[in-house]
């Protein structure tokens, strides 16, 4: 079985999370000196790949994993580092106030006696960065230097650990294009002593641009692995998506109005620019996206949470101001936000509390709050959305996801909204709760509610849209109908707007940030 | 499948039960232990003489609680008792009737209101953490009574003042009677009053309080103005007790109160507290103060086992976060 070829080779592994099966016997062979592609959907599980090997996680028994050629179970981040495995955060959080050789040699510096070094370790780390061409002054500090740099320091850090293979988890989320195009020159440089590197990536122009081999991860299971060479972009689609369109369900249509919300230019530079879309009255109306594409960053606009900085928002024809959530919540617009755990609950207060924090109100009877009504009303949301806790007084920490989820929906449904914005309404929810999530949202409908949802999940989008709008690096891409959205055609519009259009580097850019 | 749920249902009542009440039964352990040691200790007038003692660093006690209760602290409670105390006391001296009593009472929460009004506006507003903000009102507030009475004790003999701290109604002590007055007052604040129901979801979660479109700045200015206030009330009601107002008055008070809130089960981390349980918290710090002092025991230990039962609440509620 073992291939000397190979630096890597994962066999039947798998991992279990409590009702989740996160990987399902996975096979992955990384061979030396490639540059080898990691594709997949949100929640494909490669960052739970990526963690296994990291020894952030234990994979389930029966699997092996061979480094080498030699067995290899790290059982945390620095078993993983001394066998020669490094990696490179989607997220790099680098100390600040740090100057970039200190940064570089964080956890190992250099000393003299009891005193460190630091002539030595700038002059080391100066020279890394010179073998590999980065341009960055050693002395500088942490906090002046861009993301791209940090990004690029973190590779030239992995280098020094003698790595063999070094991941690197879409290393180009915040980057810019030139910004891009230097990071793929490094790349190749690294390359070229020998390391392997695994490169995680949604964007299918970057994976034709750099990749020798890619493999596609979906649902936790492995599909396959491809010379980059020898496959085409619908093909590597294809791989990814692979459902067959029975899957998606058929929801029940219901009639769709005139106009309810419609917003015009929205922008927040930085974030988004130039948004504009309407939704109709029992129209579902799905954003799609990858990540950081801006789609949650709109909505939360919408409902004032971070304002937009020019565009307006009308309801029903007539200009609304929306500055903060009061505004929002004032023009019957409910928000049920991407992140549970930091945006919607209040983990130590009551299912009751949660419930009703919005709007306190209709419970207010001769000047003081009556609990025994706002129970009451909490009672009746439990039944008619069938929450599952065992009384409405119950601290909601106690509850499961997709219960969590049914409250925060009702606290929104207690507003009586004409507009409700869900955004990844059934993140890390089970499968029962999704289906019921599903029904609700298409009973709202019926009520004649705007409803937009933001998702990840393209099965979600695709059968529970009328309309999906599309965007890519904060920019708007389309909107397509639901006659027309396939997995295919969004996933490549949300894709395709990234495909690298300069391949010339222009090295006068590679300017030395933070230096007087 | 059922019965483990309910076997783990059972855990969580029991365990929610001792959270609630488990500081409650310490009280009573301890005032029943100390009568049975101390000779007249369960006597009515011990016992009013404790509950005198707790009126006063009880009442900061609530306003750090509803602070404590968002997320945040204030440690000027003591300084503002001094700075209250000789402002009421300036005002009453060589006075008659209650006219200039209530007007004393009322400057006496107006300039403990003020500082609460900074200690909040530089909270919500200048975003400085209120550990900050308040730690600089402690210095200023001393500072401001030892200026305004240059550093020395301002007479308050006026009959009608001193009738306050001295006086009976049914022979429960004015104090005590202010005490449960504003006991009652603050519980229905914060457990019945949109304000409270938005005190707790600053300190649940901020975040979250912002989208369900709480003015989370208001609200902090509000929690503050009180705690400040509710300390001048108690500069008011010392001056009245001490025939005078004293610039060194209500020196480590503010530590008294974060000890009564923290001990009756007040989280640090914000959203969990209640006035009720304050009290309790008071009334184990009032009770063992005066049971060490009854048995005698060196005033330099009271100290470390006074600090000692602190830390082990701040404990207790660690590790009651820990295993949520």
């Amino acid at each position: 079985m073992t291939n000397s070829d190979s630096i890597l080779e994962m066999i039947n592994v798998s991992k279990t999370f409590p009702g989740v099966k996160a990987l399902d016997q996975v096979n992955l062979t990384i061979r030396k000196g490639s540059i080898h592609a990691l594709m997949g959907e949100n929640g494909a599980g490669k960052s739970t790949l990526m963690k296994i090997l990291y020894g952030l996680y234990t994979p389930d028994e029966g699997g092996e994993i061979l480094f080498d050629g030699q067995p290899f179970t790290p059982k945390v981040p620095i078993d993983a580092i001394r066998t020669g495995l490094a990696m490179v955060p989607q997220e790099i959080s680098p100390s600040g106030n740090l100057s970039v050789a200190a940064n570089f040699f964080l956890g190992r510096e250099l000393r003299k006696g009891f005193l460190m070094d630091h002539q030595a370790m700038n002059k080391e780390t100066a020279k890394v960065l010179d073998e590999l061409g980065i341009p960055m002054k050693v002395e500088t500090l942490m906090q002046d230097v861009s993301v791209a740099k940090a990004q690029l320091l973190a590779i030239a850090t992995a280098v020094s650990y003698d790595a063999k293979l070094i991941i690197m988890d879409e290393p180009t989320t915040a980057l810019t294009e030139s910004e891009v195009q230097q990071l793929y020159k490094i790349v190749r440089k690294v390359q070229e002593r020998g390391i392997s590197i695994i490169y995680i990536s949604h964007k299918l122009g970057e994976v034709f641009e750099l990749s020798d081999e890619v493999s596609v991860i979906r649902d936790g299971e492995y599909i396959g692995t491809k010379q980059t060479s020898d496959i085409t972009k619908e093909e590597l689609i294809n791989m990814m998506v692979g459902r067959e369109m029975d899957e998606m369900f058929e929801r029940e249509r219901v009639e769709i109005g005139e106009t309810l919300l419609e917003v015009n230019n929205l922008s927040l530079p930085g974030k988004f620019e130039d948004i504009s879309f309407d939704v109709k009255k029992g129209e579902v109306f799905g954003i799609a996206g990858l990540v950081g594409a801006g789609r949650s960053e709109v909505v939360e606009a919408i409902f004032g949470y971070k304002a937009a900085q020019s565009g307006d928002i009308y309801l029903h024809g007539k200009r609304v101001e929306i500055y903060k959530p009061m505004d929002a919540i004032k023009q019957r617009i409910g928000f049920v936000t991407e992140d549970r755990k930091l945006t919607g609950l209040m983990l130590n207060m009551s299912v009751t509390d949660n419930m009703i924090m919005p709007e306190l109100g209709p419970y207010i009877q001769s000047g003081l709050i009556s609990d025994e009504l706002a129970s009451h009303v909490a009672e009746d949301m439990k039944k008619q959305l069938r929450i599952k806790t065992p009384t409405v007084d119950t601290i909601i920490d106690n509850l499961s996801g997709g219960n969590q989820q049914k409250v925060l929906i009702a606290r929104w449904l207690l507003l009586e909204p004409e507009v409700l914005i869900l955004d990844e309404p059934t993140k890390g929810i089970d499968v029962g709760a999704k289906a019921e999530i599903y029904k609700l949202i298409v009973e709202l409908a019926r009520l004649g509610k705007a409803i937009i949802i933001v998702s990840s999940e393209m099965l979600e989008l695709l059968s529970l849209s009328d309309r999906i709008m599309v965007m890519a690096e904060g920019r708007e891409i389309g909107i397509v109908d639901r006659e027309q959205a396939t997995q295919e055609v969004i996933l490549e519009m949300a894709a395709g707007g990234e495909v690298p259009s300069e391949q010339t580097i222009d090295t006068s850019d590679l300017r030395i940030e933070g230096v007087a | 499948m059922d019965s483990l749920a309910n076997k783990r249902l059972a855990k969580t009542n029991y365990t929610e039960f001792l959270n609630k009440y488990g500081m409650l039964i310490i009280l009573v352990l301890l005032f029943v232990a100390l009568s049975l040691k101390i000779d007249g200790f369960a006597s009515v007038r011990n016992v009013l003489s404790i509950l005198e003692q707790v009126s006063m660093f009880g009442i900061i006690a609530i306003g750090v609680t509803f602070a404590i209760v968002t997320g945040g602290i204030d440690l000027s409670g003591g300084s503002i008792v001094a700075l209250a105390s000789v402002v009421g006391a300036s005002i009453v001296t060589g006075s008659e009737g209650y006219g200039m009593t209530i007007f004393a009472f009322g400057a006496a929460l107006f300039v403990g209101s003020v500082c609460g009004l900074i200690n909040g506006s530089i909270t919500a507003y200048g975003r400085i953490p209120p550990f900050i903000a308040t730690l600089g009102m402690m210095t200023m507030a001393r500072g401001m009574a030892q200026l305004f009475s240059d550093g020395r004790p301002v007479d308050a003999s006026s009959d009608a003042f001193t009738s306050i701290g001295d006086g009976t109604v049914f022979g429960i002590p004015g104090l005590v009677i202010i005490y449960v007055l504003v006991a009652v007052v603050c519980h229905v604040m914060m457990s019945r009053m949109t304000f409270g129901r938005h005190v707790f979801a600053i300190g649940g979660n901020v975040k979250t309080a912002r989208i369900c479109g709480v003015n989370v700045e208001i609200t902090l200015v509000k929690v503050y103005v009180l705690a400040g206030a509710l300390a001048g009330l108690a500069g008011a009601m010392l001056a009245s007790r001490a025939y005078a107002g004293n610039p060194t008055f209500g020196n480590m008070w503010e530590l008294d109160a974060i000890a009564a809130a923290v001990i009756g089960g007040t989280s640090l981390a914000g959203g969990v507290g209640s006035v009720g349980m304050c009290i309790v918290g008071a009334l184990i710090i009032g009770v063992m103060n005066k049971g060490l002092n009854m048995m005698g025991v060196d005033p330099y230990w009271q100290q470390i086992i006074k600090g000692m039962i602190i830390i082990s609440a701040v404990l207790l509620d660690a590790q009651k976060r820990k295993k949520a």
